[in-house]
């Protein structure tokens, strides 16, 4: 082997900001995140599907912005992990739990951030609400994170 | 009624801390010096700048250093004519990969003074240096590579690599 030469050390950041095309299921479905809502897609065997889908995984059938319906704002902690030292990107900047979020009227679990404060406080099954941005632009950060239903 | 949305950006942030390897640390020694340093595979003989330690081809060890030139012959290249986050180059702009005289490994740069549509393959090409006083442990000592104004190298010598 050659001698090794000094040490060499940097910040190596690999960034590339995507920008999708939605088509109209998922425009239908930011739109109405701009707006305050959450939207999900109800399938022919009356699942519901959050965030929507252009089709039915189970079936292949098509699924439009038709077949769209509200759910939520409320819901239930499917199942959740802990985080305790956000990174930088990361949707909040104090220790959160990222979970699976069974909105009402949805059979399918959404993934968002809670903001619950103490890993403690987080709970399989807990009720949880999503908190809304007030300046919305129609991207998934409209919704700030969901935080407990009982918060004070 | 406002517009419906019709797109979103996803970012992709990935930071990493980048450590460099023995190889690739006597290369920035050497390019910190204005010197493009280049090892050679004792098995096939093949020359590649930036080192890497080993030889990708006969998958030995590759210990024996030499500089490579700074100048070289396009092999192949792509003319961008998209703008990028980051990359305050003028569009149509033109990156390419260089074959350095006395490698077998083409080394990727950005063409500059030159045409975005005069580039051609067999082009001659030099690299344009930052001043000396900003010389550092990095590539960014190459501003970029420019047409030497040798005449071009006929495509059918270059061999493999188009």
């Amino acid at each position: 082997m050659p001698d090794a030469a000094r040490l060499y050390t940097t910040d190596h950041v690999v960034e590339y900001a995507y920008k999708r095309s939605l088509g109209p299921v998922l425009s239908r479905f930011f739109t109405a995140l701009r707006d305050g809502q959450i939207l999900g897609s109800r399938t022919a065997e009356g699942r519901v599907l959050v965030p929507p889908m252009e089709h039915d995984p189970a079936t292949g059938d098509s699924l439009g912005p038709d077949d769209m319906v509200e759910v939520g704002p409320g819901g239930q902690v499917a199942t959740w992990a802990w985080v305790s030292q956000p990174r930088e990107k990361h949707p909040l900047d104090r220790p959160f739990a990222f979970a699976l979020v069974e909105l009402d009227g949805a059979t399918t679990g959404f993934l968002h951030a809670v903001d619950a404060g103490e890993e403690t406080r987080m709970r399989t099954g807990m009720r949880v609400k999503a908190r809304w941005r007030t300046e919305r632009e129609g991207e998934i950060h409209d919704i700030e994170c969901f935080e407990p239903e009982d918060a004070a | 009624m406002s517009e419906p949305v019709k797109t979103i950006v996803t970012p992709v942030h990935l930071l990493y801390d980048w450590t460099a390897t023995s190889a690739q640390a006597e290369f920035l020694d050497a390019i910190q010096e204005g010197r493009l340093l280049g090892e050679r595979c004792p098995e096939c003989h093949n020359v590649y700048c930036p080192p890497s330690g080993s030889c990708a081809r006969c998958g030995v060890e590759t210990a024996e250093r030499l500089d490579v030139a700074d100048k070289g012959t396009v092999v192949t290249f792509c003319i961008v004519r998209v703008p990028s986050q980051n990359i305050d180059v003028k569009l149509p702009y033109c990156a390419a990969n260089i074959m350095l005289d006395g490698s077998n490994m083409p080394f990727i740069g950005l063409l500059q003074e030159v045409e975005a549509e005069a580039v051609h393959v067999g082009m001659r090409v030099e690299a344009v240096w930052a001043p000396k006083s900003e010389w550092g442990p990095t590539f960014e000592n190459i501003r970029y590579f420019r047409p030497s104004g040798e005449p071009s190298i006929p495509v059918e010598s270059l061999g493999d690599w188009v």
